[in-house]
């Protein structure tokens, strides 16, 4: 009886012990499986989330190939108009992340469908420019883009309200007034 | 059995505290003690620092990158208790520690967004006295 509340005890101080582990290492990047064609894999890095969520969402890493996030990830300097450096481990931690779970690492479906068609000797620097991104958006109208409580097609959030946790596929779709 | 149990919490129970300590070291820095060390850094004493010029960086508005005016009020709104917006529509928590007690709380952190956003700003890194001043003010809002 002891002996089991003991082992009981044991267990879960272990899996305590390591969770607040994987809070607290640097780099943690760890795919959970794909969800399906429009779900993203369950990922969880804290220097991506942390770094790239404080300004808009922390976008998912098969949204673009490795050579995209190589070319965004040197020009943090000058991000879309705004300074966004890091120090140098911040970076290099948070661009191994992107490389390893990028559209063409062959971790996701849904990379293999952003990589369809895609020109890897121009790598795009906007998700919006990639060919599966303007396909899978064909039907929103021109207006939708620049309403005020969308803002712009950065905002992926405005009207995926589950992008936060991966989810896009159209079930989960509102598009504001 | 038992007493290889008790071993292994003990020594899960140690690490866990070290990992905590070190956590709570991490994030020991106050808008004082941030205060103190940019003052030295001036080399000027912690009562030089105004609160006024430090509000005067908050609100003046420079030319930006792309000739549009902007300054800190942009993004942050001219009232730093309230939330602010990014670019792209993420909010951002009140800049004002009485808002928010998060704020300056982790010099690595203040650092990072002192130099992101005056070379945003003011097309240049801000000066030692200038962070002072800029904390000086936010610390003394109600």
């Amino acid at each position: 009886m002891n002996n089991y509340l003991l082992r009981g005890i044991g267990v879960l101080a272990t899996v305590g012990a390591l969770s607040l582990l994987a809070f607290s290492l640097p780099s943690g990047g760890e795919a959970r499986g794909d969800g399906g064609d429009d779900r993203m894999p369950r990922l969880t890095h804290a220097a991506w989330q942390q770094e790239c969520a404080s300004c808009h969402l922390a976008y998912p890493p098969a949204m673009l190939p490795r050579a995209s996030w190589r070319r965004i990830m040197g020009g943090l300097d000058r991000h879309f108009g705004e300074d966004a450096s890091l120090d140098p481990a911040t970076q290099a931690d948070i661009l191994g992340f992107l490389e390893a779970n990028a559209a063409d690492s062959g971790n996701s479906r849904m990379g293999s469908r952003v990589m369809q068609g895609m020109d890897l000797h121009h790598p795009p620097l906007r998700i919006t420019e990639t060919r599966w991104f303007v396909r899978k958006h064909d039907e929103v109208p021109h207006a939708a883009w620049s309403r005020k409580s969308v803002g712009s097609a950065a905002n992926c959030a405005a009207c995926h309200r589950q992008a936060d946790a991966g989810a896009f596929d159209d079930d989960t779709v509102r598009i504001p007034k | 059995m038992p007493g290889a149990g008790c071993d292994m919490i003990e020594r899960l129970a140690v690490g866990g505290l070290i990992a905590l300590a070190m956590a709570t070291a991490a994030a020991a820095d106050t808008p004082s003690s941030l205060m103190a060390g940019y003052a030295q850094a001036a080399g000027v004493p912690v009562s030089a620092l105004s609160a006024a010029r430090g509000e005067a960086l908050y609100r003046t508005e420079h030319r930006g990158r792309d000739g549009q005016p902007v300054a800190c009020v942009s993004c942050h709104t001219a009232d730093p208790r309230q939330a602010g917006q990014s670019r792209v529509g993420k909010r951002i928590e009140p800049l004002a520690p009485a808002a928010n007690p998060q704020r300056f709380t982790d010099a690595a952190k203040v650092e990072k967004w002192f130099r992101r956003n005056c070379r945003d700003v003011l097309a240049r890194e801000c000066s030692a006295q200038e962070k002072g001043d800029f904390i000086a003010w936010l610390s003394q809002i109600k």
